[in-house]
């Protein structure tokens, strides 16, 4: 065994790269509670102060601090930056000084363009010569792809927030590789995958290879950029301090070249473990210098910045980076991976206050330890930051090393990756079926000149024939948009140092989504418990709706309604199902517009559900807006009932509640009363 | 099987009972608390009918959440003028080993009326919990609040006892009308002597009830009155408990 690696459980993962192998070997399952946690040292406040003094400027800045407008962001572009090299225990900044936001045209040059013009910057006009002339960028490419049909589908928002001006994102690189084994390893790996391609030299193959050699030169680079902050990522990780600086790494050279839609991190905690246990063992480190370690790694996380227009903010509701870790789940062996460090990573919300970056999220199940769970709980409470997904969903499909990207995309980590594919707006779609394909807003055709709903009254069984024929077409132009887009971003904008990180033959989701779920379900539940007529407008259009009566509405735990929105889903992934897709992608959905609610509703007429042109769709797979009547575990059922096998990219249900709703304090109900007695 | 007249129901009850409970609210209440947060179910009209088979269902749906130390509390409203209704209710809920609660005001109970105590007492043997909101000790400080006497009241409160039914007392206290120190302590001397008390549950008086009032064209009795302040609020429950404990000390001297 490598002498790194003394002390560990060898294993397959000795001769090959298999990380779930080195963590089942060496994990230590905790069941205590939070008490051995450390509070934050003092280099952990002097530096964290220093990033909300960058922060408060940032926002009095107007939103940016600083931007790159020359140096175009590759993973050795700049030299390293720090906030205090003396005091940071983990090192690395995106550019060679926190806050400043990195140039990154391979997606699109006007939008790169755009974003710095929005926040008063301009970039160099050399750069955008040759990103306008020399190097053509995935934006150009899918536009000199697109059909007049795509592009008008585009503009009237049935289909909406495609990648095609931005990166994808969406991909996890095993970070964690860099860690266990060290860049050399990984390089000559990589040569072999490249020596045992096919010989004949289809597309396919020529492609394979190209990226494989991209991948091997992201590597070399990735080693550099580590030399430049005085660190060696060659060799395997010695301590615990030295594996999450390589993981950090790794993850940085990622978020170095690809201004993603989610730059998500993956699963790391109970990896990092196995090194935290040895060396508390060795006695190399205590807890206290083990949580600094932590509490500087998510620093980090938090400083993450990407130069972006108003626009897109607007879809996201700000500035998200995603970075996404999942923590916790039961392995698949039965034991349940909460280890001391699933504790540490949640413990940075209480050290460095409550922050949405990293998107810590629990891969909860009912099996998970009460004494884990009580902290998440607790901890959920006073900072309000947690994501909860249920790992005895997913566990079945993906295993025990699976991670989150974004918000709910689930993939096992290094051996799957996903073509994010944004969303079809599906309430947009169901007005298009009643008017025949003409937009309701703009009154022009846009969808096919299919026969227009002919009656007063809403028929639920005719509307419903006029809907799902219009799916399918939405279904068409939405996946074969995907293909090109996808097509582009590989050729123009390839994730070399994610993929770098993956194995060589990778299962590619190629994922869609929906968006207004909950108005399609209300709106036929409408149509056959209430009376809904339609108004027309003076050229004859559909655009308002009278309802008469009540209904049933999707959110109450009410069979009538939710059988429908249940139906739907199966309906919309039936049809994408249907089409060829890029790279033999496996097709998914998902029902998750967290923050793009209230954009996707301002595109969006009045429907017959009753909600206004306008007026915010609910997000993710949510009931509308103060519909669901019948308390927070009714929602939630109605919710549950969607079925997963249809929404395998993931579900989600945005859950407020107030403290004082969760139950009494202590302090003012006297349970158990004869206790107090002999106060 | 009867049915019940009901409000509403809500799934997630964190408030009313041990646990996670599905809380079944009964429309109608024949008091007129000062400071009631649901004047919607005052009246005795109106609300749904329902099987108490279709709320069990209901409940049966989401079991998974209830199971671990919760159940099904009733409250409304009054619960125990639906006394029919809610025997059959329960009967279904303990066929099935499913903990039931009663959040009652006892305005309902009679103790010289034979026909009810009969039925109360099928009834008790049903229940797992009562939670009963004693509003004030003092009689005439019971009738300006409430415009109902109290002595039905307390006499309920000794009748669980007797019958040793699981009991919490809740209180509202609202500042400058139930929160006297001497009727707070007379409350705890009070609920010292029950011997089926397991809980004292102090409630803050809060105004979120004002939009209802206002949306039923109700004029808000309490007018400004702020709401109950936490920490005097643990103040509070702790004169309760002092009675408490001296009642139990007087009675433990005594025997």
């Amino acid at each position: 065994m490598r002498s790194e690696w003394n002390g560990f459980v060898g294993g397959k993962w000795e001769n090959e790269v298999n990380v779930r192998d080195f963590i089942q070997k060496n994990y230590t399952p905790y069941d205590g509670d939070d008490s051995f946690l450390a509070g934050p040292t003092q280099n952990t406040k002097d530096l964290w102060n220093m990033v909300l003094d960058l922060q408060k400027k940032e926002r009095e800045n107007g939103g940016v601090l600083d931007m790159d407008t020359k140096v175009i962001s590759t993973i050795t572009s700049h030299g390293p930056g720090y906030l205090d090299k003396n005091k940071e225990k983990i090192v690395g900044f995106q550019t060679d000084k926190p806050f400043k936001r990195s140039l990154q045209p391979y997606g699109g040059i006007r939008m790169a363009e755009k974003a710095c013009s929005d926040n008063g910057y301009e970039v160099d006009p050399e750069v955008s010569e040759f990103f306008s002339t020399h190097r053509k960028t995935h934006n150009a490419g899918c536009f000199d792809a697109y059909n007049q049909e795509m592009r008008a589908c585009r503009t009237s928002h049935i289909i909406t927030g495609l990648p095609d001006a931005y990166g994808r994102g969406r991909i996890i690189g095993d970070y964690r590789r860099v860690a266990l084994y060290g860049i050399d390893y990984l390089i000559e790996d990589k040569q072999a995958q490249k020596d045992s391609t096919g010989r004949v030299m289809t597309d396919d193959v020529i492609r394979l290879r190209e990226e494989l050699s991209e991948q091997m030169v992201a590597l070399k680079l990735m080693k550099e950029m580590a030399a430049s902050y005085g660190c060696d990522i060659s060799k395997p990780a010695t301590n615990v301090q030295e594996a999450i600086q390589a993981t950090y790494f790794g993850y940085l050279c990622s978020v170095k070249e690809q201004n993603g839609a989610a730059m998500s991190l993956g699963r790391t905690s109970t990896f990092i473990d196995c090194y935290a246990e040895r060396d508390l063992k060795n006695g190399t480190f205590t807890e206290e210098q083990i949580q600094e370690f932590v509490d500087h790694f998510i620093m980090k996380l938090r400083c993450v910045k990407f130069a972006r227009t108003p626009e897109y903010n607007q879809i996201f509701a700000g500035d998200p980076v995603w970075v996404t870790e999942s923590i916790a789940g039961i392995g698949v062996d039965g034991r349940h991976m909460v280890t001391k460090m699933s504790f540490r990573y949640l413990h940075t919300l209480e050290n460095l206050g409550a922050a949405p970056e990293p998107n810590l999220t629990v891969l909860w199940s009912t099996r998970l330890p009460q004494n884990f769970k009580k902290f998440c709980a607790k901890t959920s409470i006073n900072t309000s930051s947690i994501q909860y997904e249920n790992d005895d969903l997913m566990r079945p499909v993906h295993g025990d090393d699976y991670g989150i990207a974004c918000c709910v995309s689930s993939m096992v980590i290094g051996k799957e990756m996903q073509f994010f594919g944004a969303r079809a707006n599906l309430a947009k779609c169901l007005l298009y079926a009643l008017n025949g394909g003409i937009d309701e807003k703009t009154k022009k055709q846009v969808g096919p000149k299919y026969r227009p709903y002919d009656g007063d009254v809403l028929d639920y069984d005719k509307v419903m024939e006029l809907f799902l024929d219009m799916v399918e077409w939405q279904a068409d132009v939405y996946v074969n948009t995907l293909n090109i887009i996808h097509y582009m971003h590989d050729k123009y904008c390839y994730e070399r140092a994610e993929m770098a990180l993956h194995d060589r033959d990778v299962k590619r989701y190629f994922a869609t989504g929906i968006a207004g779920l909950s108005i399609v379900a209300d709106s036929f539940s409408a149509m056959k418990y209430a009376k809904v007529e339609c108004i027309r407008d003076e050229d004859g259009i559909i655009t308002d709706f009278k309802i008469t009566g009540d209904f049933p509405k999707y959110g109450n735990d009410d069979d009538r309604v939710d059988a429908i929105a249940t139906e739907v889903v199966h309906k919309f992934m039936t049809a994408i199902r249907r089409h060829h897709t890029y790279r033999n992608g496996i097709p998914t959905t998902s029902i998750l517009t967290i923050t793009s609610n209230v954009t996707y509703g301002k595109a969006t007429g009045n429907t017959p559900d009753g909600r206004r042109a306008g007026q915010p769709f609910a997000p993710g797979a949510n009931p509308m807006h103060g519909r669901d009547t019948h308390g927070a575990i009714a929602s939630l059922s109605s919710v549950s009932k969607l079925p997963f096998k249809d929404a395998q990219d993931g579900i989600s249900n945005t859950f407020t509640i107030i403290p004082g709703a969760l139950g009494k304090e202590d302090q003012v109900f006297a349970g158990d009363i004869e206790l107090d007695l002999n106060k | 099987m009867t049915k019940g007249r009901i409000h509403s129901l809500e799934s997630f009850g964190t408030v009313d009972g041990p646990g996670t409970r599905y809380v079944v609210f009964v429309q109608g209440c024949p008091m007129r608390c000062l400071y009631c947060h649901n004047p919607d179910t005052w009246a005795m009209t109106g609300g749904e009918e329902m099987d108490p088979e279709y709320i069990f269902e209901q409940y049966q749906h989401n079991e998974a959440f209830y199971r671990n130390g919760g159940g099904i509390t009733v409250t409304g409203g009054e619960p125990l003028m639906q006394i029919d209704f809610l025997t059959d209710l329960f009967k279904i809920c303990k066929d099935h080993d499913v903990h039931t609660c009663i959040d009652s005001s006892g305005i309902a109970f009679r103790p010289e009326n034979k026909g009810l105590i009969e039925k109360l007492d099928r009834l008790m043997e049903l229940t797992d919990l009562v939670m009963l909101d004693i509003k004030h000790i003092d009689p005439e400080m019971h009738m300006k609040i409430t415009g109902q006497p109290n002595d039905g009241i307390l006499a309920f409160a000794e009748y669980l006892s007797e019958k040793k039914v699981d009991t919490w007392i809740r209180h509202v206290i609202v500042p400058g009308l139930t929160d006297d120190d001497k009727y707070l302590y007379d409350l705890g001397y009070f609920i010292g002597g029950l011997g089926s008390l397991k809980a004292l549950d102090a409630l803050p008086y809060h105004t979120m009830g004002k939009a209802k009032y206002e949306k039923l064209g109700i004029e808000y009795p309490l007018g400004d009155t702020p709401p109950m302040d936490k920490k005097e609020l643990v103040a509070k429950k702790q004169v309760i408990l002092d009675g408490v404990k001296a009642r139990r000390n007087d009675d433990g001297k005594r025997a």
